[in-house]
């Protein structure tokens, strides 16, 4: 076994041999990042031969900071959050050889965006309630139905999707997991416009829209038991490594708080240092849960993370609005941008106060997520559920 | 940053056999009987865990017959006095005396520390911060000391004062004084498991222990690295409440159901959870920044009074309002945790105090 230092050195050595023979000011961006991938050198712990070396997650900073250094383009992860963040982990857990190695490249390099068909105008946080249907013809699946809330579904190329395909059995079995070509015909996008004017999710509907059975992923019945490793995935995957001090939301407003010396006050003072400690402490809990997840000590403690940063996001950008009293109330525009930015830091206050509010709705609400720790980590009895025995097609509607 | 914010495995096998201890020797009961004036658990429980376990000198280094162990461990053995309210003098003595006497340099008294034959308190109010150290003794040319210190805590069994006093011109003198010497005048006080009293002194003799920027800043490290690590009793305090409350929800029926299965309920629980986990990665953290000499000490020391003492009292009130009327009774233990989280959260500067502080250290100023 190697040390971790050596593991270290010798993955600098890999970017460096790798960097002398693709030098990133004359090649094409995407031909880069593709050979990257083929090198092994994409997220190192990906499997060889998908973009990996199967190695710990925490060697992956000193990869990146070393193409970084070499100012060789990255991949854009902002900007396919869902791919990297929830389609790729998911793929490399349920995919065949076959898939992983038609999905996984042009996801990594972010020439493919992707995107979630997960929740229903009927099925949001009772996700296992969705009524889209996929009914085999062949080798072929026909999906029908409808999705909503699908962010970047406008511009996405695949989309991970979630579809009844036995209606008789109980809701969480009968359902299987597809990954869907957005071209396919059937496949109607309309962006659909949120409350910040901007319209970065849509509503999908499908008319007899077919999916190559070879598409789909993980066994017919199990898509639940994938859908939930997708879920899981989700909080962990991002990023990886901990933000330092005053990143994010509470950056901007401390920066604001510091410009603007005549809107001092000490009502304002307190609730900003309040909310200072608050964030310190909540990124030093993420920190420590990532030194758990390196450790080998994962829990469903995941959820308070994603709970206390919506929270955060929403007090600290409504505060920020109210410490720019009128300059607070310029709004950049109303007309939906085409910044598909999951950094909001760009925009203006007022749209961060805006989209904030999604924070505890997006990815579980924080009132779901709740349930999910007092039920999986105390320990407290489940909620009432009289609809996980019925078979689905009888359960009202 | 690279603070280690988890357990090592000597620190879970001393919280193993501390816990296992005070299992034993502290039951709440004993605790209970402190607020009606029997005050014989300390002197109890000290030798077993003071001496028999080496706590007393833990953060003493060997040459001086100590553990020469870290805030790190320290930690970890005030989480376990704060889950058990066990009424020792390990965070005035073994943390904060030993603290100031370590920086200002004054090496005799640590091997008597080390061994257990003597209890150290640092003569300051319970409430003190860092800045202004709070100085309202005088000593005169014939090594004399004057005045009176209210509300200090650590005194009982304590052998050596440690008093911080006012030098002929203003100077900062941190002086040692026998408790014999003083008058003390015990205070019937909201948190009867960490008693405290007033201290005269009236001409007592004192030996010079620093002068000057050494002596203020003995004080200043004893009272920060004191807060750091009230942490880890906060956090003590706020997990044996979350637990008592996830119990007691567990158990009690209304209505024909659990009450844990009342969402409005469960919700508060999965709150108590977060915080109390959040707390835990603060009080490690100042813990490590302490330990490692971190430059950051500054900071985690007032960010971890700031939140864990939020978080302890917070859970101290949940846990009663969850037990209902039992929570109300003498009987029940959950009142003993509210008394302590209440003085702990005045007892080395209230949030405010700390995020005063922080307001100056990260360039948030009014
Ligand atoms: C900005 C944004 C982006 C999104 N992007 C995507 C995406 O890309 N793909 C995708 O599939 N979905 C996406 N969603 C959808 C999101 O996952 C759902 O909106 C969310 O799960 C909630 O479902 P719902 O809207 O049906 O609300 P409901 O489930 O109807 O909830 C309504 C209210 O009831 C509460 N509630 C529901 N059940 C319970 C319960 N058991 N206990 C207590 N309270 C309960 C909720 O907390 C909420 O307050 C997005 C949403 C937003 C806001």
């Amino acid at each position: 076994m190697l040390e971790s230092n050596d593991v270290t050195a010798d993955l600098i050595a890999q970017v460096s041999a790798f960097l002398s023979e693709h030098d990133p000011a004359t090649t094409d961006r995407f031909e880069f990042l593709r050979a990257r991938y083929a090198a092994g050198l994409a997220e190192v712990h990906y499997p060889a031969g998908d973009g990996g070396q199967g190695l710990p997650r925490e060697h992956q900073k000193f990869v990146n900071d070393a193409f970084e250094r070499a100012d060789a383009p990255d991949n854009a992860p902002g900007l396919n959050v869902i791919g990297l963040g929830m389609a790729a982990p998911t793929i490399l857990a349920f995919g065949t050889p076959e898939q992983r190695a038609r999905f996984l490249p042009a996801l990594w390099t972010g020439e493919d965006i992707w995107c979630q068909l997960f929740s229903e105008p009927g099925a949001g946080s009772d996700l296992a309630g969705l009524a889209t249907r996929a009914v085999r013809d062949g080798d072929e699946w026909i999906v029908n139905g409808q999705k909503v809330w699908t962010s970047v579904a406008h511009i996405a190329r695949w989309g991970i999707l979630l579809a009844r395909t036995d209606p008789d059995l109980p809701k969480h079995q009968g359902l299987s997991f597809f990954i869907c070509d957005m071209t396919a015909p059937g496949v109607e996008v309309r962006p659909l416009r949120q409350l910040t004017g901007d319209a970065e999710f849509n509503e999908v509907f499908f008319t007899d829209a077919r999916i190559p059975d070879t598409d789909r992923l993980g066994a017919e019945g199990s898509g639940w038991a994938v859908a939930r490793a997708t879920l899981m995935n989700e909080r962990m995957a991002i990023g990886g490594n901990v933000p330092p001090r005053e990143s994010g939301m509470i950056g901007a407003v401390a920066r604001t708080w510091r410009e603007h010396p005549e809107r001092h006050q000490p009502g304002l003072h307190d609730r900003l240092l309040q909310l200072w400690v608050e964030a310190e402490a909540a990124r030093l809990a993420s920190s420590r849960l990532q030194q758990k997840l390196a450790a080998g000590q994962p829990g469903p403690e995941g959820s308070a993370g994603k709970l206390v940063f919506a929270r955060l996001a929403q007090e600290l950008s409504a505060l920020e609005v109210e410490l720019l009293g009128d300059e607070g109330l310029v709004y950049d525009q109303w007309a939906p941008s085409d910044l598909h930015a999951f950094d909001f830091i760009i925009r203006n206050p007022a749209f961060r106060y805006l989209r904030a509010r999604g924070n505890s709705i997006e990815g579980g609400t924080s009132e779901v997520l709740r349930n999910v720790i007092a039920e999986r980590v105390l320990g407290l009895p489940p909620e009432e559920r009289p609809d996980t025995t019925v078979a689905w097609k009888d359960l009202p509607k | 940053m690279t603070a280690d914010l988890l357990y090592t495995s000597v620190e879970e096998e001393l919280r193993a056999s501390l816990g296992a201890l005070l299992a034993a020797r502290c039951p709440s009961t004993r605790v209970l009987a402190m607020y009606d004036g029997d005050a014989s658990l300390a002197h109890e429980l000290w030798p077993a865990v003071g001496i028999d376990m080496g706590l007393a000198g833990l953060l003493i280094p060997e040459s001086y017959g100590g553990a020469g162990a870290t805030a790190r461990e320290a930690g970890v053995v005030l989480e376990e006095l704060g889950r058990s309210l066990a009424p020792l003098p390990f965070l005035t003595s073994s943390v904060m005396a030993v603290t100031a006497l370590l920086t200002a340099g004054y090496s005799d008294t640590l091997p008597l520390i080390a061994d257990g034959s003597l209890i150290c308190a640092l003569a300051v109010p319970l409430g003190s911060c860092a800045s202004p150290i709070p100085r309202t003794v005088t000593i005169d040319g014939h090594g004399l000391v004057y005045g009176r210190i209210d509300r200090v805590a650590g005194l009982e069994g304590a052998g050596l004062l440690i008093v911080p006093a006012t030098g002929a011109d203003g100077e900062h003198v941190l002086t040692g004084v026998r408790a014999e010497a003083a008058v003390r005048e015990q205070v019937t006080s909201l948190d009867m498991s960490r008693p405290i009293a007033g201290i005269t002194f009236d001409g007592a003799p004192a030996q010079v222990i620093a002068r000057g920027a050494v002596a203020e800043t003995s004080v200043q490290e004893a009272l920060l690295v004191g807060a750091a690590l009230l942490a880890s009793e906060q956090l003590g305090i706020a997990q044996w409440c979350l637990d008592s409350a996830v119990r007691y929800l567990l158990e009690r029926r209304q209505f024909g159901r659990l009450i844990g299965s009342y969402q409005a309920l469960k919700h508060r629980a999965a709150d108590l959870f977060i915080e109390v986990e959040t707390a835990r990665a603060v009080a490690r953290y100042a813990a490590a920044t302490w330990a490692d000499a971190s430059e950051d000490r500054f900071v985690a020391s007032a960010l971890a009074q700031a939140y864990c003492s939020e978080v302890a009292v917070h859970a101290a009130q949940e846990c009663i309002q969850l037990h209902g009327g039992i929570g109300f009774t003498w009987e029940h233990p959950a009142h003993l945790y509210l008394k302590r989280a209440k003085a702990d959260q005045v007892a080395l500067g209230t949030p405010g105090d700390h995020r005063a502080t922080l307001s100056g250290l990260v360039d948030l100023t009014m």
